[in-house]
């Protein structure tokens, strides 16, 4: 598996993050040596085997479609953002 | 633990918790440490015991809490810079679980940032030193809670338990740690990692400790639609009646297995039980000193009349590779939600709505966080699915069968927690698979939902701790803590 700069930069830009130039480089080596080693996993043999995505025994565990009291108020939850107008949160303009 | 009986207050307790927490400040144990409110609450405590109400079975007990649960005291950081300054409205449910029967948090500790790694040194404050060596590492991701509890600071500790991260730093501290079965405590309030493997556990010094905290934070809860329904103290999983070879061999049988004789003290008599040991990691890759203190054990418990069984599970040797492929897709899809919009880091130099996101997350997050998210991305993105994420979802199966049949030749298995003992700061900081290699035997039991209980088991020959893990299947939590008691020592 090759893992160059255009490989990190395509990452970088699903996990958004905007990298520096020397984070790309040092990034682009340790994954290289950690996709290395996961890439073991070709030495097993799984044909025939279902997958497990969740060991939790129980599916579709539901509640009433009732309206709940929350935990945390409206304006607790706005007094940890950076900015706030008229119960909004403030970011810079979008285009 | 010492409940008050009245021979010592809540407040006398609390502050030796707290001097010792200030003694010991050069470990960099503690992210926040709640003087002012720990001390309220002791005086509340030993008010209610003064007027005779019941002031809970954790009364006036200090503990220390992983700095990645949601408490109202203090912020909950995740040793991690982009949730700076973040002050939880609510509290986690184990939180309120332990705080209702009494118990006094009076510091948060230092992980890993957002657990990520296997000694702390990922923290975003710095590394946690080992309490019995300085030069070396706590351990991870939980190191700060292990040290605290090793120092003797506090009674017993809260940590999360993704891959190994209770059972290693308790083994690099010499004390015990449970990862429960997946879903037995709530993760509401939990700084998510990898939901399919998050488990929330504790440190203490005693399976005593470790069977009360259990007890009191093991539970189903409506706010986490992943948490099992009530089983930790119910007698169909208890010492008689579990389910395992004992129960499921032929009549004959009859719980002991043939010349093996009973438990040697008839006064407190245990059934004769069945220790699996896994050859597959009898070799190299493990430190001697880890192989020998379990060979010790195995003669320990060979002396008590269990019996010794060894297994084959050549599918464990592909459970790290599964591991840092499912673990890290997980934590993409996580973590995607810090953005520095809602709460937490913003980073200030960014003109749109765009490079806020794109420069929190590059200034807030640690490399390890990185690396992490993007093989994530990685494993999970067009054209590598299939090869990655759904072969390691199949592995998962296999890893999940051979225990399953593993457990039908044993009552419990006994391995090491991890290859090596507490290493030296530094030494794999900057070399990501050395890093991930230690956590070979403890992420199989993630991946299949299981219990582990890391066990002391005495030291090396330089002074350092070693530790072991007991293995059971599904719901056997209560019964590995009754057990350990089994497996202790002197040399402890």
């Amino acid at each position: 598996m090759e893992v160059d700069v255009s490989t990190i930069k395509h990452l970088a830009r699903l996990s958004d993050f905007r990298l520096s130039e020397a984070e790309e480089e040092s990034l682009a080596g340790d994954l290289k040596s950690i996709i290395n080693y996961i890439s073991e996993l070709d030495k097993l043999d799984t044909s025939g085997v279902e997958p497990t995505y969740q060991v939790f025994e129980m599916e579709n565990v539901w509640r009433e479609d009732e309206i709940l009291p929350q935990d945390a108020s409206r304006e607790e939850l706005l007094a940890l953002t950076k900015e706030e107008k008229d119960n909004q949160i403030k970011v810079p303009k979008v285009l | 633990m010492k409940i008050a009986n009245k021979t010592v207050t809540a407040t006398r307790l609390v502050k030796d918790a707290l001097e010792k927490a200030k003694h010991f400040a050069d470990y960099n144990i503690f992210t926040f440490i709640d003087e002012e409110g720990a001390l309220k609450r002791a005086a509340e405590i030993d008010a209610k015991i003064a007027r005779g109400e019941n002031a809970g079975r954790l009364a006036g007990v200090p503990y220390a809490l992983k700095d990645n649960f949601l408490s109202r005291r203090g912020d909950t950081t995740a040793s991690a810079h982009i949730l700076e300054g973040t002050a939880s409205p609510i509290d986690a449910t184990a939180v309120a679980k332990l705080e209702a029967e009494g118990a006094i948090m009076i510091g948060r500790t230092n992980l890993d940032a957002f657990a990520h790694g296997s000694s702390t040194e990922n923290s975003y404050f710095g590394p946690t030193l080992n309490a019995y060596d300085k030069t070396r590492v706590a351990g991870g991701s939980s190191g700060g809670s292990a040290v605290a509890v090793a120092l003797d600071i506090v009674e017993f500790a809260t940590g999360t338990d993704t891959g190994g991260s209770i059972r290693q730093p308790a083994s690099f501290n010499g004390i015990y740690g449970i990862k429960p079965t997946y879903g037995t405590i709530s993760r509401y309030g939990v700084v998510a990692m990898a939901s399919s493997l998050d488990c929330v556990g504790f440190f203490a010094k005693s399976p005593e400790d470790l069977d009360l905290v259990m007890s009191i934070a093991a539970g189903q809860d409506p706010k986490d639609m992943t948490s099992l329904p009530d089983y930790y103290d119910d007698d169909a999983y208890g010492d008689d009646a579990s389910a395992g070879p004992a129960a499921a061999s032929s009549p004959t049988v009859a719980g002991v297995p043939a010349g093996v004789p009973q438990a040697a003290s008839p006064a407190d008599a245990k059934a004769a039980k069945k220790i699996g040991i896994i050859k597959d990691f009898d070799n190299d890759v493990v430190n001697a000193e880890i192989r020998e203190a379990l060979r010790k054990k195995c003669k320990l418990l060979e002396s008590k009349g269990h019996e010794i069984v060894e297994l084959e599970m050549p599918t464990l040797k592909y459970a790290l590779a599964v591991y840092y492929i499912i673990q890290p897709a997980e934590v993409a899809s996580n973590l995607s939600r810090y953005d520095g919009i809602r709460y937490g880091f913003r980073s200030e130099n960014s003109q749109d709505l765009d490079s806020v996101y794109k420069n929190t997350r590059d200034e807030g997050f640690m490399p390890e966080n990185k690396r992490r998210i993007m093989i994530g991305n990685f494993v999970l993105s067009s054209g590598f699915y299939d090869a990655y994420f759904l072969k390691a979802a199949k592995a998962r199966t296999m890893i999940i069968n051979e225990y399953a049949a593993a457990f039908d030749k044993c009552d419990f298995i006994l391995t090491p927690v991890s290859p090596n003992y507490a290493f030296k700061l530094g030494e794999k900081v900057n070399d990501p698979v050395a890093m991930y290699l230690e956590d070979l035997m403890s992420v199989s039991l993630n991946l299949a939902g299981i219990p582990g209980l890391a066990i002391p088991a005495g030291e090396a020959k330089d002074g350092n701790k070693l530790g072991l893990q007991l293995v059971g299947p599904r719901r056997s939590d209560k019964n590995l803590i009754a057990f350990a008691k089994e497996l202790q020592d002197e040399n402890d």
